[in-house]
């Protein structure tokens, strides 16, 4: 049977993972390859790196850190941040990405999806969605939910999978560090109405979220976090033990 | 040597990677002479079976693989390079494959529930069948795999070595003699993955 999935995801600035972390057993607690190695040691199933970097070189050490870790980690991996164009796509998927997280890119460029769908496949291309509650409908947010699109979430999102997005992350805004568990009514309303995968993120706080978030939601795919494994607060064996002893199908 | 055939689909470096890093020796070609000299043939794809089709015989290595593995060459197929083992396939029309192993590649669409997703995307269990093949003398009955496809082998039931259940039970990997193939990504998942392949590059030494 097919698993539901832990994803931690790592931001990268300038080469370094962002966000302190203390593990016992990594003594560079900010190389993001040191990091990689840790978490699918630790049973993540997937890895998400985030580049926040915003000059050229910073673009490149990513690339270059991509590669390594690319070469030495054999789980799916995932890139996002800094995704416009096509050639953004290419550029990180002949590192040794897998999948290509875009958000910002598809608001500026509604023809990205459709464009990266065609030549990589479905499958390659996640819409990232940073969503917040306005005027009580869900409203889609850019640039790291700073700004206001003005766009129903909603919307966006089944546009955005008729274009060829093969996968769905759905960021609360209002939940996300908050720590008080999943945005389960945004998600539900996303799960309902597309049929490829959905990814949770935002508002994890610990362990018993993500009970809460695979049983009442029982068509999400996926968690996402980053700062609770980061800071050590849930350890990935330990959470997929615990869903495991809640039925929750999980690879152990 | 090993030689993972190169003919324009996909992206090899995961795959490369992995092999590199269980000290297999293995080469990205497309050159003729380097399969024919190789001692096994890893298959790989990525896309659309009609166009990854074309390029194979557009590379003019469609017949080589066909030639070698009927020699008894160790071959193989993973992902789509695993459904070009097949006779048919019928994604976006009917194109024929390599025609190593009877059967046909078939959608999912319209064979499991409508509640699930399709691409079958994530981690799957397999279960061994017809006994345990030598590809799986390193994992266990039961050991997780990583799947991204939307099409898989059907009509095969005497080449099936595992499954995985989603809604049915899903072609996962399959074996006729020296030829082998596996629906999952082996270079995507784990040390599990890794096991797999070591135990082909073991039989192609």
């Amino acid at each position: 049977m097919i698993t539901k999935r832990i994803i931690p995801c790592l931001d990268v600035k300038n080469g370094r993972v962002v966000k302190g972390v203390n593990f016992e057993g990594i003594s560079d607690v900010s190389s993001p390859v040191a990091l990689a190695e840790y978490y699918s040691n630790a049973g993540a199933d997937e890895l998400v790196f985030y580049d926040i970097t915003a000059s050229f070189e910073g673009r490149q050490l990513f690339t270059d850190i991509l590669t390594e870790v690319a070469s030495k980690i054999f789980i799916p991996l995932t890139v996002g941040g800094g995704i416009n164009t096509v050639d953004d796509f290419d550029r990180v998927l002949k590192c040794g990405a897998d999948k290509v997280s875009v958000n910002s890119g598809a608001i500026k460029n509604p023809d990205l999806i459709k464009e990266a769908a065609l030549k990589y496949g479905d499958q390659c291309v996640v819409l990232s969605c940073d969503i917040k509650r306005v005027d009580g409908g869900f409203r889609l947010f850019a640039k790291g939910g700073r700004e206001d699109t003005g766009i129903n979430a909603i919307e966006w999102i089944k546009k955005g999978v008729n274009n060829g997005a093969g996968e769905i992350v759905v960021n609360s805004i209002d939940t996300d560090g908050v720590k008080n568990g999943f945005d389960i009514e945004m998600l539900k309303a996303v799960c309902d109405v597309v049929n490829v995968p959905v990814i949770a993120s935002g508002g994890a706080g610990c362990s018993e979220d993500f009970v809460k978030l695979f049983n009442e939601i029982p068509t999400i795919d996926a968690g996402l976090a980053a700062s609770i494994f980061h800071f050590g607060e849930v350890e990935i064996k330990d959470l997929k033990k615990l869903l495991k002893e809640n039925k929750i199908n999980v690879r152990l | 040597m090993i030689s993972i055939v190169d003919y324009g689909v996909g992206n090899l470096f995961s795959l490369s990677s992995s092999l590199k890093s269980i000290g297999a020796d293995t080469i990205v070609t497309s050159d003729k002479q380097k399969i024919l000299d190789s001692s096994a043939i890893i298959l790989p794809g990525v896309g659309a079976f009609s166009d990854a089709k074309e390029k194979l015989v557009q590379s003019g290595l469609f017949d080589v693989v066909i030639n070698e593995a009927n020699k008894g060459k160790k071959l193989l197929g993973i992902c789509l390079g695993m459904q070009m083992l097949f006779q048919k396939s019928f994604e976006y029309g009917e194109f024929d494959g390599l025609g190593l192993i009877k059967g046909n590649i078939v959608p999912l669409e319209g064979k499991i529930s409508p509640l699930l997703k399709i691409p079958h995307i994530g981690w799957n269990s397999l279960q061994f069948r017809n006994g345990k093949s030598d590809l799986f003398k390193y994992i266990n009955d039961g050991d997780f795999v990583y799947f991204v496809h939307s099409y898989f082998a059907s009509d095969c039931s005497e080449n099936v070595i595992a499954t995985s259940e989603y809604g049915i039970d899903v072609t996962a990997s399959v074996q006729k003699d020296n030829i082998y193939g596996c629906q999952f990504h082996p270079e995507k998942s784990g040390d599990v993955g890794l096991n797999i392949l070591k135990a082909f590059c073991e039989m192609g030494d």
